[in-house]
């Protein structure tokens, strides 16, 4: 009988073929997703209208992820939201399976393949780069060793311009009071060697950009992850005439996205200098406050943009006086909930809605340069859907994008770790695996046979 | 190929008071595998990043051969790292998922592939180097992860828990191909793992750590047969060693109403000290014919192959602290003489392979 491990159970979940290996599910439970590689089986299941991402693992890593998952979901970190464990799983004949791991599938999510299939601008590379880089050195503020960063362990949403990177693979991860120095160099080495991988595996399979070289891509990444955390860590000294730099810091951070919690400020006994570090910063800063004011959960750069609009809005209706509070809620209901309104319930599936806003303000903004005359957000929303929207493909659950655009597909549409159907010749031989199928098992209780090693060489 | 050692290397996180890594001296010969073994938070892992550069070094000081490397950055010390995760890529052929990372080194690439094809053959995947890894079955996959390491032609390996996300029969075939390819290598190789039977089983040496402590450093058999101390003792040897808590009386230490023998030097070595702590392997225990025994209440037998496993308690606990009482577990020879259920045998003890460790200390007397 399995078991099930579950904060928030679904118990759509019992009903699903649980005494069959994952690879051999049937179709009917499945979807083709584009998703990074893997080394265990993990397929894209349908449960009613969710959708779940599964993955066989051993037990304790199974049991580990999802606590580490539950962790990073209540720090409030980017990451994919853990569903359940299903161990103690055997097929019919009792050959007992690994457990399986279930997250929720991130709604509006892009990995990097799809991002990257039909070939990607080099200013939309470095987007993505630096959404990796943000979520890697927020992960490290909150004492998260990751273990294993790589493209095929993060989703990527589109954030306004920019991309925001969820973390969706924990399995070896690791969370300590705080990080040293050396955890995260060690960090840094294994992503250095991940990164360059895998951009050198979009090189040979043709689905990178000529002008990109996964050398200087993943030095990029290095050199932007030291500078960010250089400006969220550093200890910065100043004469003590020169007080203003504390809030230059604060603003800095905050325009990078991140709240000061604590600022350890130190001056010299005399006065002369003053030395300034932050001790916690928080990222988020202004979707908090966008959540604060009108209750809408977006990314970071949606929440500036929306915020910026709030308060192109106060100033344009002559709101200076009146409470913060009062006017988001009317800018909620005359602009945003406006906007939301004129966008067809059919198209919904295509850009989550404050994506959709922000992009009918691009638009708004080039009209109004177009014909001289300062848009309305209604025409502007109404012209969005007509000329952009319906054109778009849909993103809620990412659209099969896989490289059947280059004449490969894929061995198995439900994995990409497979590879193509490019290479079919005869198996060669290996003498390593000869004696593969003789190779004794562990006794069943788990013991090893102390005889066997006194009489080995080994010892 | 190079020794390694450690110097009262220590490693303190901060914000913490217990160093991680306490003081470690540890020598490493050329050429030698060295399996660091201990339960989870015991320093094993810090002690392996330490040697790689990745974790400052508070205090003493890491040698590769002559070379205090103990401040030097990781990519200055000449070691590879084999990790657990490795991925595969798909659009790649073998050979390039081999030789990937000294293209990010700007080995120029003849030397390249030259190293790719000497690591492959090493390796047995010769026939492979230009088909895609979905060729590869799951057994030659983490011999692909080797050869990353190989390819670096480094003076040490290190290998942070490489077989932990395997299942169990691709774990045995995997470890034993390690094992075989070291030797044949002959590459010193630092191996860290929380598993007692991939440590006893792989290395020349193996070093038991806890609480960022070194423990014991010996041979697999040496571990096993003379046990240092009471942790070392319980940890090593699975099913584990029983470890039984008697009375000091004379010529002996009491286990219910059964005094097992005990030499009187070792006896002197306990001092004033009360009672004391037995360790008896399960396999050193037979089924006395007489009453020369412990007396054991048999809760359960399982047969396994030839032998039999006994499972009970030391006889004479009252029934309201028989759930508290202390396991004890005998691998009985043979299933000829083997007892039932929820009778009381005696068990015979070999006095050669008991082990006697102090409670005040807990180290061996023995």
């Amino acid at each position: 009988m399995p078991r099930f491990l579950s904060a928030e159970p679904d118990t759509r979940l019992l009903a699903l073929p649980w005494d069959v290996s994952l690879a051999d599910w049937p179709v009917e439970h499945l979807v083709a997703l584009p998703r990074g590689i893997s080394r265990h089986v993990v397929r894209f299941i349908r449960v009613g209208d969710s959708v779940y991402a599964a993955k066989e693992v051993v037990e304790h890593l199974a049991v580990h992820e999802y606590r580490l998952l539950s962790d990073l979901q209540r720090l409030g970190t980017p990451s994919v939201d853990p569903i359940a464990v299903i161990s103690g799983r055997e097929t019919p004949s009792g050959k007992p399976l690994d457990p399986i791991l279930v997250t929720r599938h991130l709604q509006f999510s892009l990995p990097y393949r799809a991002l990257f299939s039909s070939g990607v601008r080099h200013d939309t590379v470095l987007r993505l780069l630096d959404a990796l880089v943000v979520l890697i050195a927020r992960i490290h503020l909150l004492g998260f060793l990751w273990g294993d960063v790589s493209l095929s362990n993060v989703l990527f949403r589109r954030d306004a311009g920019e991309f925001a990177a969820y973390l969706v693979d924990a399995e070896t991860g690791e969370l300590h009071d705080r990080l040293s120095a050396g955890q995260r160099e060690h960090e840094l080495q294994i992503a250095r060697t991940n990164l360059f991988g895998e951009f050198c595996d979009l090189e040979a399979g043709g689905l990178l950009d000529e002008a990109l070289k996964p050398l200087t891509l993943v030095e990029t990444i290095e050199a932007r992850y030291r500078e960010l955390w250089t400006e969220l860590t550093a200890v910065e000294e100043f004469a003590g005439n020169e007080l203003h730099r504390v809030e230059s810091r604060v603003r800095r951070l905050n325009a990078l996205g991140f709240d000061v919690a604590e600022l350890d400020i130190e001056t010299s006994p005399d006065g002369n200098s003053i030395r300034i570090q932050p001790k916690v910063v928080d990222a988020g800063h202004h979707s908090r406050r966008l959540l604060r004011l009108t209750g809408l959960d977006t990314e970071e750069h949606q929440a500036r943009r929306l915020l910026n609009d709030l308060d192109t809005y106060r100033f344009r209706t002559g709101q200076w006086n009146v409470d913060q509070a009062v006017v988001a809620h009317k800018w909620l209901t005359d602009n945003f909930q406006a906007v939301v309104r004129l966008i067809p319930q059919e198209l919904r599936a295509k850009r989550d809605l404050a994506q959709v806003f922000h992009e009918v303000l691009d638009y708004r903004w080039y009209a109004s340069q177009r014909e001289f005359r300062e848009v309305p957000i209604a025409e502007a929303a109404m012209g969005y859907v007509k000329d952009v929207l319906i054109d778009l493909p849909d993103e809620d659950i990412s659209a099969d994008v896989a490289a059947a655009d280059l004449g490969q597909s894929p061995v198995n549409p439900y994995d990409p770790s497979q590879g193509f159907d490019d290479d079919n010749g005869e198996q060669p031989y290996d003498p390593w695996e000869d004696d593969v199928e003789d190779e004794d098992l562990p006794a069943p209780f788990g013991g090893f046979d102390i005889d066997t090693l006194r009489a080995g060489k080994k010892g | 190929m190079a020794t390694v050692n450690f110097r009262d290397a220590s490693r303190v996180y901060p914000g913490t008071d217990r160093p991680a890594v306490n003081k470690l001296n540890l020598d490493i010969g050329d050429g030698e595998f060295m399996v660091l073994v201990g339960p989870s938070g015991c320093g094993k892992s810090t002690s392996l990043r330490m040697l790689a550069g990745l974790e400052e070094v508070n205090s003493g000081s890491v040698y590769i051969g002559d070379r205090d490397v103990t401040d030097l950055p990781p990519k200055d010390r000449d070691i590879a790292m084999v990790f657990q995760n490795y991925a595969l890529y798909p659009h790649m052929t073998v050979g390039d998922n081999m030789g990937f990372a000294l293209k990010m080194q700007n080995v120029a690439k003849e030397e390249r592939q030259q190293r790719v094809l000497d690591a492959a053959k090493v390796l047995g995947l010769e026939d492979f180097l230009n088909r895609k890894p979905k060729a590869l079955s799951g057994g030659q996959r983490p011999r692909v992860a080797m050869g990353r390491a190989i390819v670096r032609n480094p003076q040490v390996f290190l290998m942070d828990e490489p077989l932990s996300n395997l299942d169990a029969k691709l774990r045995v075939q995997t470890r034993t191909q390690i094992a075989a390819l070291q030797t044949r290598l002959g590459v010193t190789t630092v191996y860290v793992t929380h598993d007692q039977i991939e440590a006893m089983t792989m290395g020349d040496r193996v070093a038991v750590l806890k609480d960022g402590i070194l423990q014991q450093v010996d041979t697999p058999l040496n571990l096993y047969d003379t046990p240092e101390n009471l942790f070392v003792a319980g940890f090593i040897g699975s099913p584990a060693m029983n470890l039984m808590q008697g009375t000091v009386v004379e010529g002996g230490v009491k286990l219910g109403d059964y005094t097992v023998p005990v030499p009187r030097e070792t006896l002197k070595k306990a001092h004033a000290e009360k009672t004391l702590t037995l360790g008896i392997r399960p396999e050193t225990f037979s089924v006395a014919d007489d009453d020369d025994g412990i007396p054991i209440e048999v809760e359960l037998v399982e047969e396994l192959g030839a032998d039999s496993y006994l499972y009970g308690i030391l006889a004479g606990f009252p029934e309201d602290e028989k759930l508290d009482a202390p396991q004890i577990v005998a691998r009985i020879k043979g299933a000829r003489q083997t007892p039932n259920r929820n009778t009381e045998v005696r068990l015979a003890i070999d006095p050669d392979h008991v082990h006697v460790f102090s409670d005040d200390s807990l180290a061996r007397l023995s």
